[in-house]
């Protein structure tokens, strides 16, 4: 659909639906609408991004949906609490801007974000 | 010696959907054990959410992980089941109809009428680092546990996390290594504050070392480690060591599920929806291990599977007997089962 036949109310509810550009370990890009307020791990899995695992279901309690976030993004996103910080602990090839993706709640701010995938959570 | 277990029914998984079949099952007047890998009740409510609130418990609009289990507990506590903990089943063979064996790698042997699969996402079996040419190592000069201190008396040791696991094994074997560096990615534990102060007094006594950063590459041959590289903020350390201890917490694996001839579908047990048996007569599938059409990985779920699944194990149990349904709110004999008549 071009933008000219698009409706209104479909225009305004794309320009409140940030776009988040993930990249897989093997360089394969995704980008993909984010729905406010929800999570960049549960947009992650309803496009079928590989990576992710999130075993948990998002409770910060497992680390399997670790994403490496850009390092130019990386002061929008902001650093893990220490709850977060602490199940970093459990995963690997921790980085300094390594976020659980379930802990991300995706914001207008967030147009544009750029994560990396990891090619293993731990399982 | 390895002992036989006789028992009308075999619950593999003491999770909720395990928990809640004992109820089931015991109003039929059928006997459970339960096994479980992990070394506490619960399943994914105590491993990983234990704190965290679930929503969607009928008729309890807020429940804990660890709340539910002890609620379950509390439910199922007439039926006096028996809990054999921190034990894998291993092997599971049909010997003929209504009669299983079952064995853990504890060496118990189960024979049992029924078998019911209610093992969730698999087994919780720890995380293995991504470490580049790690396999050889494994079980040889890496170890994911310790069942013998003994075996590393002596042996420069490699420790690796921050949590209670990490830990306790570096207070525990520190005495009797002959030096202990416990490696982790920031100078913070979520471990015992009081491990952690133990720890940090054995460093500032020059007794083991603490090293920040991560594992980049392991040297050694034929499974045997010689030395592993940290990589930290700055350098990279090269630190001798005999065996590596990593401890990142555990991951669900389907485990030995898979091997013992029932039909899957995607690491999931395929199921008749009015029984919630498998494709093996007497063996039933409960749970989030389990698919069919519309299949909704909910505990709600597990609870209706386990409720139909005992109306078929009745069958097996007492194949003589005609089964009655009965509400508990109405039935004297299941109140008398329930200790409230």
């Amino acid at each position: 659909m071009s933008l000219q036949e698009a409706s209104p109310a479909v225009e305004a509810k794309k320009e409140t639906m940030p776009k988040i550009t993930y990249i897989e370990h093997d360089g394969t890009e995704h980008t993909v609408e984010a729905e406010l307020g929800s999570t960049v791990m549960e947009t992650a899995l309803k496009n079928d991004i590989g990576g992710i695992v999130a075993e948990c279901g998002g409770g910060c309690t497992c680390a399997t949906c670790l994403v490496h976030v850009d390092e130019k993004w990386f002061p929008v996103v902001g650093p893990p609490s220490e709850e977060e910080n602490q199940m970093l602990d459990t995963a690997f090839e921790v980085t300094e801007t390594s976020r659980l993706s379930c802990q991300i709640k995706v914001t207008e701010k967030l147009d544009g974000l750029i994560v990396r995938t990891p090619s293993y959570q731990g399982r | 010696m390895s002992e036989t277990i006789k028992t009308d029914v075999v619950i593999i998984g003491a999770g909720p959907v395990g928990l809640f079949a004992v109820f089931e099952l015991g109003l039929l007047d059928i006997k459970a054990h339960l096994i479980d890998i992990l070394d506490k009740i619960g399943g994914q409510c105590a491993e990983l959410y234990p704190e965290k609130p679930i929503y969607d418990i009928p008729g309890i609009p807020y429940i804990t992980g660890i709340g539910l289990t002890e609620a379950l507990m509390e439910q199922i506590k007439p039926f006096n089941p028996t809990f054999h903990l921190g034990e894998m089943v291993t092997t599971m063979t049909k010997l003929g109809d209504a009669h299983f064996k079952v064995a853990t790698d504890a060496g118990k042997t189960f024979e049992c009428k029924c078998v019911v699969i209610a093992a969730g996402g698999g087994s919780f079996q720890p995380k293995r680092p991504p470490i580049v040419g790690i396999e050889p190592y494994e079980e040889k000069s890496v170890f994911y546990a310790v069942r013998k201190m003994e075996n590393f008396r002596g042996k420069k040791l490699l420790i690796v996390g921050g949590g209670d696991s990490a830990l306790d094994w570096t207070l525990n074997l520190q005495p009797i290594a002959k030096r202990l560096t416990l490696v982790h990615r920031r100078d913070e534990f979520r471990g015992a504050p009081d491990s952690v102060n133990k720890m940090r007094a054995l460093v500032a006594a020059g007794d083991m070392d603490l090293k920040i950063g991560q594992v980049a590459a392991l040297e050694g041959g034929d499974g045997q480690l010689t030395a592993a590289q940290i990589k930290g903020k700055e350098a990279t350390d090269r630190i001798e060591c005999d065996a590596m201890l990593p401890f990142f917490g555990l991951t669900m694996k389907l485990g030995p599920v898979a091997d013992w001839g029932i039909k899957m579908e995607d690491e999931l047990i395929p199921v008749d929806t009015g029984t919630f048996e498998t494709n093996i007569p007497g063996l039933f599938a409960i749970g989030d291990i389990n698919t069919y059409p519309g299949k909704l990985k909910l505990i709600l779920s597990g609870f209706h599977e386990g409720a139909l699944m005992a109306q078929k194990a009745f069958h097996y149990v007492y194949p003589e007997k005609r089964l009655v349904f009965q509400y508990t709110t109405s039935s004297t004999s299941l109140q008398k089962k329930l200790g409230v008549a």
